[in-house]
């Protein structure tokens, strides 16, 4: 099994401005690009998961450093990230878009640039399309129920989650830190999440996700010629900081290891829907 | 030079300003292509008899026997017929018509192109962007059969086409991950997303067939996954 797709190299790293990584979920190299592609004019407008009352994510299209800023880190729900495409180039006038989304969306995405039918003079305003790593996603009252069932904190509470070392974490806004097991989060999963095998958004310009780098920092996949244009131009703008990925630990193997398993576990989960009879796309 | 005629039953003539909408792009295909017959864009009052290619746009009227024989006409005329736009692909707006309206009060019964004659290939949306006009246009100029196959899919089973079909095609399938693409993909804003997943305002919707053919969940082409 490919566990990555295609690829041209991987590295590890994370944003080089401390008010970025203050804010962002681990590296901050979504929120480094996108700031770096709104100031140098790389990008106008970028399609983020904003925050929105009681911790819930809203695709928003944000044109400003702050927006992006405020927007940062990880929300484990639902954003529609497509919804607002049309919007950032219609009401927005945007030229140049950069677009973030999980795996499945960045599908969307490249179904979108290849069969544009309803999306009139948008395909050539995707300046950039980056992926974040993802196992499955929660619907919004699935994470309520993980978040104020079992762990005890008011959704109006919460100021960061986030998946590490087997369990899912929950930081209040007062300092609690609460911690439920992975593997009890698993009942809240959206089902749709089930028949997917892409781990690490392998048709991404630029992939990234937390695992397989130290804390604080993120792993990078570079996939394509655009993707490799903007991340040089990041790199010489020295706004990200980097590190052979073969000197960090704990490496691509664990990548490999998780990829693998998505893939393993959806493709079984695939295969029984088309025993019963169940469609799945093609 | 391949021949290629437009030709427009019951439509907004959309489709067709679809097409111009592309720029200087049009340029590149009216130049690749001998446009043979236009009502808007050529100066020629019949369909010749040997075209590579009629896009035809609109519903036919079936009240009226004028359309069902240009239909059948460009059927056989054409050596590739396309459903262009959701009128001929699906039925669209005239789905709802009911007859009684002027001038022609009789005219009560509209069918797509797709539900009359054996169509090739079916392109969705109102209008379809320019962008896939000229890409359907372009991969049959050079027989990329491969890129055409949903379109193909769509002239042979899909000549009904509803907002409702993310809810039984999608969500009730336990297929819906909330992306967002049907919304945008709307051009009337009857798909709204709320808690991560489509919900349609029948009132508006119109029946085009974007959201449900730009759903990644029902249909995803092998080829989406070459990327450079």
């Amino acid at each position: 099994m490919d566990p990555f797709g295609s690829y041209k190299f991987a590295i590890s790293a994370r944003a080089t401005d401390n008010q970025i990584r203050k804010k962002s979920q681990d590296g901050g190299i979504v929120s480094a690009a996108y700031i770096h592609g709104l100031e140098s004019g790389l990008l106008d407008g970028v399609i983020v998961a904003d925050k929105g009352e009681d911790f819930c994510a809203i695709p928003k299209v944000a044109t400003t450093v702050d927006e992006v800023l405020s927007a940062a880190g990880t929300k484990y729900t639902t954003s529609p990230n497509l919804s607002v495409l049309k919007s950032a180039v219609r009401e927005y006038g945007c030229d140049k878009v950069g677009f973030v989304g999980t795996p499945c969306q960045v599908q969307s995405i490249r179904k979108m640039l290849k069969y544009p039918i309803g999306y009139r003079h948008v395909p050539d305003k995707i300046a950039l399309v980056m992926g974040i790593f993802c196992m499955e996603n929660f619907p919004y009252n699935g994470l309520k129920t993980i978040i104020e069932e079992h762990c005890g904190i008011k959704m109006e509470d919460v100021a960061k989650t986030d998946i590490g070392k087997g369990k899912f974490w929950v930081y209040s806004k007062w300092g609690d830190v609460k911690t439920i097991k992975l593997k009890d989060t698993h009942p809240y999963e959206q089902h749709a999440c089930h028949v997917c095998m892409d781990y690490t958004a392998e048709l991404a310009d630029i992939s990234t996700g937390s695992v397989g780098s130290p804390d604080g920092w993120s792993t990078i996949f570079i996939r394509t010629a655009k993707g490799e244009a903007f991340y040089k131009a990041m790199e010489e703008a020295g706004v990200i900081e980097i590190k052979n990925i073969d000197d960090v630990k704990p490496g691509l193997g664990l990548v490999e290891k998780l990829a693998n398993s998505k893939k393993e576990n959806n493709g079984k989960e695939r295969a029984h829907r088309k025993e019963i009879g169940l469609p799945l796309p093609y | 030079m391949v021949k290629v005629a437009h030709v427009q039953l019951s439509s907004c003539c959309g489709c067709l300003v679809s097409l111009a909408d592309t720029y200087e792009k049009l340029l590149d295909v009216l130049g690749a292509i001998d446009l043979v017959y236009s009502q808007t864009l050529a100066d020629v009052k019949e369909v010749p008899d040997d075209v590579d290619i009629i896009l035809l746009e609109g519903s036919v009227c079936l009240s009226d026997h004028h359309a069902l024989e240009t239909a059948l006409a460009c059927r056989e005329k054409a050596k590739i017929l396309v459903a262009l736009g959701a009128c001929a692909a699906s039925g669209n707006i005239t789905r709802f018509s009911r007859g009684g309206q002027m001038s022609k009060p009789v005219h009560d019964a509209f069918a797509p192109l797709t539900e009359v004659v054996k169509c090739d290939l079916a392109i969705p949306g109102c209008p379809p962007s320019p962008e896939s006009i000229v890409a359907v246009i372009t991969a049959a100029l050079e027989g990329d059969m491969d890129y055409l196959e949903p379109y193909a899919e769509l002239a042979k089973y899909g000549s009904e086409a509803c907002g409702c079909d993310l809810i039984v095609k999608v969500i009730n399938k336990s297929l819906c991950m909330g992306c967002g693409a049907c919304a945008a993909a709307c051009p009337t804003r009857a798909v709204s997303m709320e808690c991560g997943r489509p919900a349609i305002d029948k009132e508006i919707c119109i029946k085009c067939g974007a959201c449900s053919v730009q759903c990644p969940r029902i249909r995803f082409p092998e080829l989406i996954e070459k990327i450079e």
